[in-house]
Order: structure tokens, then sequence, then C-alpha cells
């Protein structure tokens, strides 16, 4: 599957997903429409692109009067049709998350209920396990947007952290293939260190001819705001304390971001192939000889 | 002065007493001439003979940008055309004359600088107004605002062919006696002013500006077509008033700073206004033009131009006076030369420009071949070559080196001149001795410098290899002296210049040291964390430096300066500059320790180009030559001191970040690692140099040893450096202050201590001979002085105390101090006296000395100056500006080429790499290079000094233990071999020798391996007692490893270029002790040699047992889990969206198939049962969503395909599935039992017993609650859940939305139904829960 993708091939897709709306279906269209390119990749690229669209319109929808206007909405359909998925048809309509859209509704709910502001918790918890609330219409309701967004919501965000978990797991694991021995984002902050990559190399190793010495793991498709944003924030970091590294954009990344290689930083969408590690020359002559 | 030069050349005086005077230091300053009836001061003579060189030359030094020896640039109708006693007068008069004697005044006068009163008032009077108007000028001058200097060079080649002829009125000049008085009277201002050979301060750039300068004035002045005449007449015309006033303003733009008053009015002079300082057109002397420290901007020169252009220079006064110089002046040349040609306003013709135009681009057409048969006064050449070189060699000279570079100017020299007969005529008529143009031919120029070179030649054959080559293959050199030229490819075999080795490049951070970095080194949370911001903010800004720096308009204050403050704000606010400042050092040293690799592209060792491309093709020297003739290819030997590559970031940085906090910090830890490294111990080679052996191995240390310095002197010339931008930040100046503040300014900080004591540093080094060490990185200190800190009495009498060491080290003679410390120490020292801000006259008077007195102890200690520390290539590194002889050599080669027709040799290119490998491999070599380096970024420091340190340990016993073993066994050998041999009738002792030496080295061959084997064994054991226990496996391997490689290779490369010497060497003490004897003989075996060395060899490579990984952490998967479930986010995504499938909106084609969802479970299952993936949180998800699917099925919100109608095809059917066991009960079975199992003991179960749940169960059909209550009774049955666990959800239930009765009878069924609840009997309850329904809708 492709994964380093050209600022053309990404803009296309991207342009492509404007109108998406991030439900089962949606994902359905775009996977067809880019059947090259794998879904891991789309669904998080749209995701990216999602997140950006909702920055940009949220506030419109977080106004106390539009928040109103949406209960009412929901109060009568809901009254009208008790079965029927008003409010995931809502947020579809005004195009706004549906997990998002059933927090603003909740929160709503809940204010309308006790008066005062929700505490973030309780709204949490209802969100995560809508049988806690009271009310099973709205239960229905919210279950139905959480369940069904694949953007925003409790489940996504767990799907998203046990994806990223997974993927620290896999570098473990390649590296331990590899003989490759390193300190992980645990150790070091045991040690002390104020910025810590995913994975430190004890002894460096060479990726296509650059050096390595730490590698970050990153469970999502590698764009220009993420990755300036990851830049700002870590991977300089990184590079300020333990000199040149290698990030992995498990799900891709545009191929143009990969320009800061003679200046440390190593771009890939896989684990690299490409590795030169210390080899001293009579080492690996024994090596042959010494499985037993 | 003047008297004593005449005398000598008309030989008067012997010339023995005079070269004896100039050397002896004993009799003092002063040479009394009996015949003369003068007394001469060395301190005066030197000046004039070196100002005589350059007024003598100036018309042959034409080429070469930088010209530290006098300007030909500047029109000089005063040489050639009067005699000296009018020249003053006449060179005011002249056009350049008001940049010459301003940098004249600032030269050697002695009143100019020294005590900075008389300095003003000598500019009070008209000779030195330039001084006034200098300081006016900001200091950026920058060439690149004027035109190209090559447009410039040419103009004024031909300019100077203009001024080339003598008029014929020097032999009507003034009786000689008078011209001397004269002379001797303006000397004191002359010394002055011209004493600035030819501007070594100012540099090729006021050079440039001179040129232009006169380029312009030409086409004012006249020079037609060809001959002087018309261009005499021009000057000799008879002035009208309004022509006079025109020709001044037109030859004299910048007036003000055109200070020879009328020879009248200055009597006080001695010595003859040269125009050697010429360079410095508007005396702004003690600036830097090149890279100005302090001042960025170029602005500056515009306006200087400016101002230059409208002639409103100076003062009226003195503007006033010059028209009157000028008139008096042509109207004696009028009455002189009565030459009836008119003169023009504007002579210049066009033609003439055309001309000129042309001989810019063929510059050799005009350059006439020096000859030998043509040189003239070779007999006065060869006397003033002497005297010269003496001067040179006793270092009466401010800077050998710029001596050197005018001689070497002097050599390639390109004058373009046609009238040779005419000249030498002229020349020959002259009667005035000291009139007489010695230099004036090229042939002359050419003849003088080889003399010079060859005196020199010991100094010269310390130059790099590139330029002692491009210096044998000057076809001058060829000509004039084969004797040099074989000299000098004799010398380039001995120049051991290297390549730098490759500097890796690509670490730039200081690597974190938890050590030094973590939290537990700072005060607060607080501190810690905002210092973490502080580290990438100087990163990000660092980067942003490099990115953009270069770009035009680019600006560092406006583009970073706000980020620095704000950081430093920051800082201050935490209190963590201390932690910043180590940082900002550490960073400094790991960018710019080394010779700087990114400098400027002014600075690109384009010279080393020329030495690698082979100048085969005349292309690409054509190009080459554009390069280095550019206004910055050659910047003369005395570039003003520079930030060259990231040295300009830290720079821009303390400058913007203008935080005095910070600053005294990094003060505090400079001036404390400085003295630390001034007091680092330099191991001496092994005295017992008697034992061969030893010797040997001494090399090897020695080699270390030196190293270090080399590390050593660079970190601390670094340092010093910034020590001293730090120290003199804020006092830095632009211009030179006036003399009130400077009086005020010199009388509050004398009151004040500085920081560092450079007195004491200094003598104390001296004193214990350590100044080859401490005097580099002094200099670098001083070379950031102020303008008032020289003035300071503690910096004045380190200066003088410098001057004085200066002179003590005298090149030629042997001393303790080794030849290249000593050419160290001179060259820096001369450079550091041509700086801007150090006093122009500081050599030439007392003052500086006065204060400063050398002790003359004799420690008996052999200090660092005994040891031969300094290698040409720290030489250079020292001092890059010892390139420039090989830039004006190549600027020269490739000029001649085009007229000889390529003479230039194919140059093979110096390779570093010692053996010939692939270029693939090369670069795999260098990654192995780069990984180790940056194998140590991460490590502390300690791991990095012992793996060294181990590694030089072993290589070195290696060494030794090679001599000891196989060497000594092979002489036995070959000793066994020679008595075998002897015993044969017909032996030939020599020839046997010859053949045993020659098999023992073959055989010595061997200790490569051997050595390899020793070293392989020996660094692991080393390393492993040295390192921590507690270090990790693979670090611990990796050390090893590179100790053994860095062992081997020290090892190995001492022995592959030693090891046959010393076999040879060995061997033939041997042989000599067993020819004495002649004793019994044994025969060994050649091939027995082989044979043993061979196992030798191949025993080494036995392995040695490799340490074991750290075993592997293994989570508890169930046993034998090869963790090839799906992953748990997969499985997550999936059951996801069969859970919204289930929720809704759903098209029927995305139900699921029983089998399907049969298969999604048991994956589930396999996914929860691997814990390789699972966290916490993906795994309570998991569950919950299996509950949740439980919740759907039982429901049947979620419908199932059944098997046999999903294979029937049409797929619609829907709903719960018929028969005894209906597939979701299936699905049901499979929840329980996966349930059931450990992984999924947190399994959210109450989920099934929530309102919302149930009530979906019981707003299904009666198959729902069944299925239901299957589920619930499997739960029960598998001991998921206990009974007790149902009923009270039930009860919680019942609670909150059932009816009380409801939950009464639902009480009293779940205490009947003891063991298992009989199926029946619940569904006898069905009626009432289907009758709750009711109530429970009703309720929401």
């Amino acid at each position: 599957m492709k994964m380093r993708l050209s600022r053309a091939e990404y803009k296309e897709i991207v342009r492509w997903t404007d109108q998406l709306r991030p439900t089962r279906q949606c994902m359905k269209m775009l996977k067809e429409r880019f059947p090259n390119h794998s879904q891991s990749t789309l669904l998080s690229i749209f995701s990216l692109e999602y997140q950006k669209r909702t920055k940009r319109t949220f506030s419109r929808h977080n106004a106390p009067d539009v928040i109103e206007s949406h209960y009412q909405r929901y109060l009568s359909e809901a009254k009208a049709h008790p079965t029927a998925p008003v409010l995931l048809e809502l947020a579809n309509e005004v195009d706004l998350s549906p997990a998002l859209m059933a927090r603003i509704i909740l929160d709503r709910f809940l204010q309308g209920l006790e008066g005062g502001m929700p505490s973030k918790t309780v709204l949490n918890s209802m969100l995560k396990e809508p049988s806690l609330i009271p009310d099973q219409i709205l239960a229905n309701n919210i279950y139905q947007c959480t369940i069904n967004d694949c953007c925003y919501g409790p489940l996504v965000d767990c799907i998203k952290h046990a994806i990223g978990q997974e993927h620290e797991v896999l570098l473990c694991d390649k590296l331990k293939e590899r003989n490759l021995s390193f300190l992980d984002e645990n150790q070091l902050r045991v040690m002390g260190y104020d910025k810590t990559p995913d994975i430190i190399l004890e002894v460096p190793i060479a990726v296509e001819g650059h050096i390595v010495h730490w590698i970050e793991s990153k469970a999502s498709f590698g764009d220009d705001h993420s990755h300036r944003t990851y830049l700002n924030e870590q991977f300089w970091s990184y590079w300020n304390r333990f000199g040149p590294g290698l990030v992995i954009y498990w799900y891709g990344f545009i191929g143009e971001l990969d320009c800061q290689r003679d200046r440390g930083i190593l771009l890939k969408d896989s684990f690299p192939t490409d590795i030169v590690t210390l080899c001293h020359a009579a080492q690996q002559d024994r090596l042959p000889q010494e499985p037993e | 002065m003047a008297a004593l030069l005449e005398s000598l050349l008309l030989q008067k005086v012997d010339i023995k007493t005079a070269l004896d005077w100039l050397k002896n230091d004993e009799e003092g300053d002063r040479l009394a001439f009996s015949e003369l009836g003068v007394t001469v001061h060395k301190q005066e003579f030197v000046p004039f003979l070196l100002n005589f060189l350059r007024e003598q030359s100036s018309q042959a030094l034409t080429h070469g940008p930088a010209t530290p020896a006098k300007t030909p640039s500047r029109p000089r109708p005063a040489v050639q055309t009067q005699g000296f006693s009018d020249r003053r007068g006449c060179r005011s008069a002249g056009s350049g004359a008001g940049s010459r004697s301003a940098s004249r005044v600032q030269l050697f006068s002695p009143a100019s600088s020294v005590s900075p009163g008389s300095e003003w008032d000598a500019a009070g009077q008209s000779g030195s107004q330039s001084a006034f108007s200098s300081p006016s000028f900001p200091t950026g001058w920058s060439p690149a605002s004027r035109p190209s200097g090559s447009e410039r060079r040419s103009g004024q080649r031909i300019s100077l062919g203009d001024y080339m002829v003598s008029p014929p009125d020097l032999h009507n000049s003034p009786n000689s006696q008078s011209q001397k008085g004269r002379r001797r009277s303006g000397g004191s201002t002359a010394v002055g002013g011209q004493g600035k050979h030819g501007g070594w301060r100012g540099g090729h750039h006021s050079d440039e500006i001179g040129r232009w300068e006169s380029g312009g004035r030409r086409s004012g002045r006249g020079g037609g077509g060809g001959g002087g005449n018309s261009r005499i007449s021009e000057q000799v015309s008879p002035p009208s008033v309004g022509q006079l006033n025109f020709n001044n303003l037109e030859d004299f733009p910048p007036v003000g700073s055109s200070p020879i008053s009328p020879a009248a009015s200055k009597p006080s002079r001695r010595i003859n206004p040269t125009p050697v300082g010429a360079e410095r057109p508007h005396s702004k002397p003690k600036t830097c033009f090149t890279s100005t420290p302090f001042s960025e901007s170029s602005s500056p020169s515009l306006v200087v131009e400016a101002l230059e252009g409208s002639t409103t220079v100076g003062s009226p006064l003195s503007l006033q006076e010059e028209r009157e110089l000028l008139k008096r002046e042509k109207t004696k040349r009028a009455q002189q030369v009565g030459s009836p040609l008119p003169s023009s306003l504007d002579p210049c013709t066009p033609t003439k420009s055309g001309h000129r135009m042309g001989s810019k681009v063929t510059p050799d057409l005009q350059t006439p071949c020096p000859e030998p048969s043509k040189v003239t006064f070779s007999l006065e050449l060869d006397l003033l070559a002497e005297l010269y070189c003496t001067c040179i060699s006793e270092n009466l000279v401010p800077n050998i080196f710029l001596e050197l570079f005018f001689v070497v100017q002097l050599l390639t020299s390109r004058s373009p001149h046609t009238h040779d007969d005419e000249q030498e005529s002229l020349c020959a008529v002259n009667s005035e001795v000291l009139e007489r143009c010695y230099l004036r031919q090229i042939h002359n120029c050419v003849y003088f410098a080889v003399k010079v070179l060859e005196n020199q030649f010991q100094l010269v054959a310390h130059l790099d290899k590139c330029t002692l080559r491009l210096l044998a293959e000057n076809e001058r050199v060829v000509s004039f002296s084969p004797e040099l030229r074989d000299h000098l490819t004799q010398a380039q075999d001995g120049s051991t210049a290297k390549l730098s080795p490759s500097v890796s490049t690509f670490i730039h951070s200081v690597p974190f040291q938890p050590a030094t970095d973590n939290r537990s080194n700072f005060g607060s949370d607080k501190a810690f964390h905002t210092f973490k911001k502080q580290r990438d903010i100087f990163y990000e800004v660092l980067r942003e430096w490099e990115d953009f720096h270069k770009e035009p308009g680019w600006n560092f204050d406006a583009a970073l300066g706000s980020r620095i403050r704000g950081m430093m704000s920051q800082l201050t606010s935490a209190g963590n500059h201390s932690h910043f400042a180590r940082l900002f050092l550490k960073q400094l040293v790991q960018m710019c320790k080394g010779p700087s690799v990114n400098s400027s592209p002014g600075d690109t060792p384009d010279a080393d180009l020329l030495g690698m491309l082979g100048a085969d093709s005349l292309g690409r020297l054509k190009r080459l030559e554009e390069r280095l003739i550019q206004p910055h290819g050659v910047v003369g030997p005395c570039p003003p001191p520079s930030f060259p590559g990231h040295q300009e970031f830290f720079r821009g940085f303390l400058q913007t970040a203008s935080c005095c906090q910070l600053n005294q910090h990094l003060q505090d830890s400079l001036c404390q690692q400085l003295l630390q490294l001034d007091e680092v111990s330099i191991l001496s080679p092994p005295a017992s140099i008697g034992e061969v052996e030893e010797e040997g191995d001494g090399d090897m240390e020695q080699q270390d040893e030196k190293q270090r310095f080399t590390s050593i002197l660079l970190l601390a010339r670094l340092l010093a450096k910034f020590l001293g931008l730090i120290s003199f930040l804020p006092y830095q100046t632009s211009e030179r202050p006036s003399r009130e503040i400077q009086e005020t300014a010199l009388a509050l900080r004398s009151k004040s201590v500085p920081l560092l004591d450079v007195c004491a540093v200094l003598s104390n080094s001296m004193k214990r001979r350590r100044t080859i060490l401490t005097v580099p990185w002094l200099v670098e200190f001083l070379s950031m002085l102020d303008f008032i800190g020289p003035l300071l009495l503690c910096y004045r009498t380190a200066l003088g105390k410098l001057l004085l060491l200066y002179r003590r080290m005298l090149l030629g003679r042997c001393g303790e101090v080794c030849y290249l410390n000593k050419l160290l120490i001179v060259s820096v020292l001369g450079w550091l006296f041509q700086i801007p801000v150090i006093p122009e006259d500081i050599f030439f008077t007392n003052e500086f000395t006065e204060v400063a007195k050398l002790e003359e102890d004799i420690t008996s200690a052999a200090g660092l100056d005994c040891i031969p520390l300094v290698d040409q290539q720290l030489l250079y590194t020292c001092c890059p500006f010892l390139g420039e002889f090989r830039k004006l050599l190549a600027a020269f080669v490739s000029g001649s080429t085009a007229k000889s027709g390529g003479i230039i040799r194919k140059i093979t290119p110096t390779s570093a790499e010692l053996r010939d490998t692939p270029t693939a491999d090369r670069s795999q070599q260098k990654l192995q290079v780069d990984l180790e380096q940056a194998f140590f970024h991460n490590q502390p420091p300690s791991l990095r000094r012992t793996v060294e340190f181990v590694a030089e340990r072993v290589g070195s016993n290696a060494v030794k233990h090679m001599k000891a073993t196989l060497v000594s066994e092979l002489v036995e050998r070959g000793e066994k071999m020679l008595r075998d041999g002897l015993k044969s009738p017909n032996s030939n002792p020599s020839k046997l020798n010859d053949s045993i030496c020659a098999q023992l080295c073959v055989a010595g061959l061997e200790a490569l391996a051997k050595a390899t084997g020793f070293c392989s064994e020996k660094s692991p054991e080393a390393i492993r007692i040295l390192l921590p226990d507690e270090t990790s496996p693979a670090v611990l391997t990796t050390s090893e490893n590179i100790t053994k490689r860095l062992a081997t290779e020290k090892a190995c490369s001492w022995l592959s270029a030693n090891i046959t010497a010393l076999i040879r060497r060995e061997w033939k003490s041997r042989y000599d002790r067993v020819m004495k004897a002649v004793g019994s003989p044994v025969a060994p075996d050649s091939r027995d040699v082989e044979g043993a060395m061979l196992e030798l060899v191949t025993q080494e490579k036995s392995t040695t047992p490799k340490r074991k990984q750290g075993s592997e952490r293994v989570r508890s998967c169930p046993p034998h889990c090869n963790h090839s479930a799906s992953l748990p986010s997969d499985i997550i995504i999936e059951m996801k969206e069969l859970l919204s499938i289930a929720v809704g909106p759903r098209t029927d084609e995305e139900l699921l198939s029983v089998s399907q969802l049969k298969t999604l479970l048991q994956r589930v299952g396999d996914t929860l049962a691997c814990r390789k993936f699972s966290t916490v949180v993906s795994e309570q998800m998991l569950l919950n969503s299996t509950v949740l699917l439980a919740c759907k099925l039982v429901s049947a919100e979620l419908p199932v395909l059944s098997l046999s109608r999903c294979s029937g095809g049409d797929g619609v059917v829907v709903g719960p599935g018929s028969g005894s066991e209906p597939p979701v009960r299936v699905l049901l079975e499979q929840l329980a039992e996966l349930w059931e199992g450990d992984c999924c003991s947190s399994a959210p179960l109450h989920l099934l017993f929530t309102p919302l749940t149930v009530t979906a169960v019981l707003q299904a059909s009666d198959t729902e609650w069944n299925n239901y209550l299957f589920l619930v009774r499997k739960l029960v049955d598998r001991g998921v859940l206990s009974e007790e666990e149902v009923i009270s959800h039930w009860k919680k239930l019942t609670n909150l939305t059932l009816p009380a009765e409801l939950i009464e009878n639902f009480q009293l069924q779940s205490q009947s139904i003891k063991p298992p609840l009989p199926l029946a009997e619940l569904q006898s309850h069905m009626d009432m829960l289907q009758v709750s329904q009711q109530t429970v809708d009703g309720a929401t």
C-alpha cells in the first residue's frame, strides 16, 4: 500500500474528503474512491482534516443560542420519532461531529436536569456509558452518535490510544529482532530526562546513511500541520538533546516533508530496512561461527 | 635615515657596519656615523627602509587586490617627477595624497597615537587632517558596494602608467643637502603617516577605495594616449585659477583627508613621506574593513562615497591649503619642465579609456616578461635586499609575513609599462641616489624578490606545500634563480601539510546528560521546566540563523532579537543563567572549536581547490581566477579579527541578548576554563633519544601529545576570543573616541581590575616557558580590545611584553624554542600588531615596551616552548591568513597562463585516504566513523575518555609488544640465517644481508596482524574493568569494539609506517654485531618464518565470547502465545463498526451472518488473551464492546442472518433464529464462554442489567426475553456471575424502573430457584415483564 504520498496526491484526497461526514458510510465511500491507499492512511488523513474542519467551525456550534436551538430541535423530533436516529441526523445536517453533538446536547440536557453546569467527569462517563443517562431515548441517541462517529468520541479516543500503543510495541519488537539495544520512554523518564522520545538507542544506527539516535513512532498520517506541530514540540526538542533521529509515521506522510534528513530528522512510513549498525569487522566475521 | 641609506647605496658606509648594527641588540638603538655626522635610530631607520621599498615599488605593484605594501593605485607623480624634497608638496598636490597621508599619520608617527593628544595636535595642522575626518565615518566599509575590483584595477593600472614618466626636472631639484634637511625635518610626521607600510592594517578594501578614486581621478587628469608628456604637461601646465580649483576638486575629493601640508609648513618631518599608507583614504584607520567586528552595516561606505564624490569632505581650511599647495606645485613644475604642451581640463580621451578597458581584459599583454638580463642596479638591489632581509630576520619589522607578502607581490608584479628605455635612461641619469628607480622595472622587482626569497628561504620553506609548489613552478623564479626553484621543489617533500581530517559535523547539539541536566540540578520545578523551553528556543534560534543569515537584508536583531531577549528575561526570572551559560559554551565549543568549516563564502578555501582540481582545464582555471581576484579573494596577510562560521551566531546572540547576568556567568566560566587550559600539562618526549627503540615509540606518544596540545590550543583560542568579546563589549565604539573621552575613560577604567590578569598570565607563562600555549590565546583575547583598552596600563604592559617577546623570537637563531613554535608566536603577534584597535605606532616607539620588562630569569625546567608541538596544520589553522600567499600566487598563475600558453602542470590531487578504497566503501567507512561519534554523543563524557584512553594505551602497548616479541624474534631468525649463509663457501655477506633484511621486512608485515590480535584481546578486558558494572551490555560491547578498532588503528598505522624501518635498524645493528664476531651459523628456513607467522595470524582469529543481550521481558500471555492475534485497535474498530450497525442507521447488506460473528468473537477472544499489545484502556473498551454486543443481540437490535438463509441467497430475512438452538444462542453461549476466561474478569456485565437493555429486550418478542434469560442462566452456570449478583442487579433494576410487585415477584422467584434457575419458571414471568414494559414506557 502506498504510504508516502506526494503533496499532490495528498491534496487530492483532502479535496475529496471535504464534504464527507465522519460516518461509517462515508468512510466506505472514501475507501472505494481511493483503493490504492491503505484504509488506515485514508482514515487518518480524513480524521486530521476533519479535526481541522471542526476546529474551524466548532465555535459556531458552541454558541449558546445555537446549542439551544439544536436542543429544542432534538426534543421535538425525538418526541415525534422516539426510535429514529434524530440526533445523528441533526449532527450530519449541520455538519458537526456526531460525538460532539452528543456531548453538547447531553451537556444541555444535564443542565436542564440539575440546573447547574454538569461536571466533566459525569459528562464523560455518561458519554462512555450512555446507560447511565436517565433519559432512555436520549441515551439511545447519544450512543448512536458516539458509536457512529469515526473521528471523535470515547471509542475513537480509545482506538487511537490503542493504535499508538501497539505501534510502540511493534517498534520495540522490530528493534529487538534486530538486536538493537534501546531505552524506552518510561526508562528515560525515570532517569530524569525532560523530553523523551519513544525510543533512544543506546548505540546509534544509520538509516539510509543518516545517523539515528532516537525513534519516535507516530500512528497517524504526517500532514503539514501535524508535522509542523510535532517538529516544534517534539522532534527538534529531541534533536536538541539527543542529536539526529528517526520519525516513523506508520500511516504515511507527505513525501515532501522529509526534507530535514541532513539536519537530523528522518521520516519513514515503516520500520527501516536499510540499517547500518556499528559493525566491527572482526565481530562480523565471527558472528556466523557463534551460534553455539 | 635617508642619509644612512644613501651612504650605503653609495657605498660610503660599509654595509656590514649597518647589518651588524641592525643585528646587534646590545649596541643599542643608535648608530653614529662619524663621516656623515648623523645619528640614526633603528626605530626610525627600519620604517624608513620599509617605506622606501614600498615607495620604490609602487609602480610595479599593480596587481593583487590586497596590497599591504604601497598601493600602486595612487598616482604618484611626485615619485617620478620630483625630487624628494618636492615630493611632499607634490603629493599633496597629487591626487591620492589625502588617503595616503592619512594613513601615514596613523602609522608610525609617535605623536599620532602614542599620546592621544599629540595626534590631534598634528591633525590640527593640515598634515593629518584626515585624522579628524576619519573617525567621523562609520566603520562598515563594504567593498561590495563599490565597483568591482577588476574594473578598478585595470583602470588603475593605466593611471599608473600615466604617471610613470619622470619629468626631466629631476636635475633641477634643489641641492641634495637641502633636500635631506627637509626630508628629515618632515620625518616626524611622515614616519607616522607613511609608515603604515602600505596599509597593512587598512587591508585591501581601503586599497580598493584608493584605486577606485584614482580611477575616477584619472579621467580628470589627463593621461593622454601614450606619452608621458601629455600627462606631465597637464600637471605642469601653468595654473590658471579656475583650472587649479577645478583640479583640486577633481583630484583631491577627500580634501579633508589629504593631510600633507606644504613642505614649508611642516618643518618637523624627518622621513620622506611615502605613500605607503595610502590605502586608508579616509584614515578610518582603526576600523576593520573586511568584517568589522562590531558593526554590521555596510551603508556607511555609501555615505563616504557620496561624500567623496561631492568633494565636500574635510574642513574648508585644509581645502584652502591644498589649493594653495597645488598652485605652488604646479607653478614649480611648470618652471621645471617647461613643457609646451597645453593642459587640458579633461584630458581623458575616449580612445584612452577604451584602451584601458582592453587592458583589463588582457592584462598580460602589457606586462613585459621579466628577464634577468634586463636587471639594473643589481648591486644596489643586492644591498637593499640584504638590509631588508636583516630587518626581517631580526624581527625589526612589525610583521614578517606582511613583508613576505610584499615580496611575493613584487615577484608576481604585473605592472604594465611600455617605456622601458625612456625610464631606464631617466633612472640612470638621475643623480640622486635615493631617487633612482630601483624597483620601477619589473625585472628589478623580480630580481629583488627572488633575492629576498632566497635569503629568507627557511621561512618560506615552512609555508604549505601548495604555496611552495606554486612558487617553484613560478616562471619568474625559474628564470631568475633555478637554485631557488630546486630548493623549493625539495622543500615541498619536506612539507608535511596534511589535509585536515574530515570533521564530522552531523552532531550539533549538546547532549542532555541526566547527571547535570535533570530535575535534581534545578532549584525548582519551575526553573527546570523553564529551562526545558529555553533549550528549545536556543536551538530554534540557532536553526533559524543557519537558514536565513546569509539572505540579503536579514538582520540578526530584527529577526531573532525579541525571542532572544524574551528568553533572557525568562532566564532571569527562573535564575537559570548558569545552566544556560553552560549550554551556550558547550554549544559554542561543539560548533566552533575546529577550523571553521562552513564559513562565509569569502573564506572558502579556494586555494586548496587549485591543488585539488589539478589545473588541467583552462576554463576551470579562469573561473577559479575570477574567484581568486574578487575583492574578497585575497584579503592580505592581516585580516581584522573576525567571527567565521558559527562564531558569528554566538557573537550575534551575545550582542543581541545583552544580558549582564549571562555575560557575567559566561565570563566566570570562560576565565576559569581558560586558566585551567593554560595550566594543562603536556608531556615532553622521552629524553632518552639515544635508544632507538624508545625513539620510535616516543614518536607515537609525541603525536598524541601534539594532538592534545592542538586541541587545547584551539579551544583556548576560541574561549579567549569570546572572553575578550564579552569583556570589552561594554566599551566598544564604532570609531575611535575623541581625546577627551579617551582620557576620561582611561582615568575611570584604570581604577577597576579586569577579570583576567593578562600581565600575570603572560609573565607566568614566560617564566615557565609556556608561551606557545599562552600567547596564541592571549592574542585572541587582546584582538577584541576596544579603542581605549590598549592604553590602560594592564593591557599596555601586556602588549609591551608581547612586543619584547616578538623581538626576541628570532626565527633564524637556534634557541630553545622550536622553529614552528616560534613561527606561530611570531605570526600571531605580527597579526595582532596590525589589527585596527592596536595603536599603530606600538612597534616603533618605546611607549609600550617601557612599561614592560621581560624577566630574564633562567628557569632550568624546559617548558612547552621547547617541545615541538606546532605543526604546519596548526600554524595554518591559527593563522589562516598564511593561505594568502597561495591565493596570490594562484592568481598570478591563472593570469599568466593565457600568455604563456598554459605552463601549469597537472597537479596530482592529494588524497587524505591512505589506501584507495572504492567510494562506496569509503562512504560506509565514513558512516561507521560517524556512528561511533554518534554513539558517544548521548553517553556520559567519561565513557569516551575511557575508551580513548584505553585505546591509546592498548595501541601503544601493542607496538611495544611487537617490538619485544616479533621484532626481536625476527632478528634472531635473521641472525641464524646469516650464520647459515656465511657457512657456505661462496657467501657474500652484503648480498646475504640484503636478502635477509628483505625477508625479515616481509615477515615483519605480519606485525600488523599480530598487533590487531593483541588489541582485540586486550581492549575488551580493560574496558570491561574500567566501565561501571551497570553499563548495559549493548553499550559495553560497542565500547569494547570501538576501543578495539581505535587501538588497532593506532598500532597498525604506526607499525605500517615504521615496522620496516624498525626491523632494518634492528637488523642492521645485529648484522654488524654478527659480522664483527663472525661466529658459527645455523640454518633456518625462511619459509619457516612465514609459516610461523601464518600460524600466529590464524590464531589471532579465535573468537572471543560475546555478551548476551539482555533477556526479553515477557508479558503474561498464555503459554505458546505467538502474539499473532489481531491488534486490539483493529478488533475495537471492527466491534465499533458492528455496534454502529446494531445501533443504526444501517442497510440490511451490512448485517453479518452467525458464522461471521462467531469468527469475530473468536478473534476478540484471541486478542484479549494475548497481552502483548493490550493496555488497560483498550482491554476495557474491548470487553465493554462485547457486553454491548450481547445486549444488542439479546434485544435483537442487531439481527443475525441465519446460516441457511444467508447461504440461500436472499439474505434479507431477519430475525431470531427458529428451532431449539437459534443462532443467537450460539453466539450468546460463545460470549459467556469468553467472559468466563481469565482475561475477562473485568467485563462490565452490569450493562446487561441496565434499564436500557432490559427495556430493549422487553420491547422485543418472547424469543428475545428467552434468549436474555438463557444468557443470564449461562453466566450463572459458568460461574461468571453469582446468583446474588444477578439478583442484586435485578433489584437495582426493579428499584429504578419496575413496579414494586414485580420486584417482589422477582425476588421470590430468584429465591425459589435455588440451584439453576428453571427456564420454564422464568418464562412464566414473561407476562409480568411484558406488562411492566408498558410501565417503563410510561415512566420515560
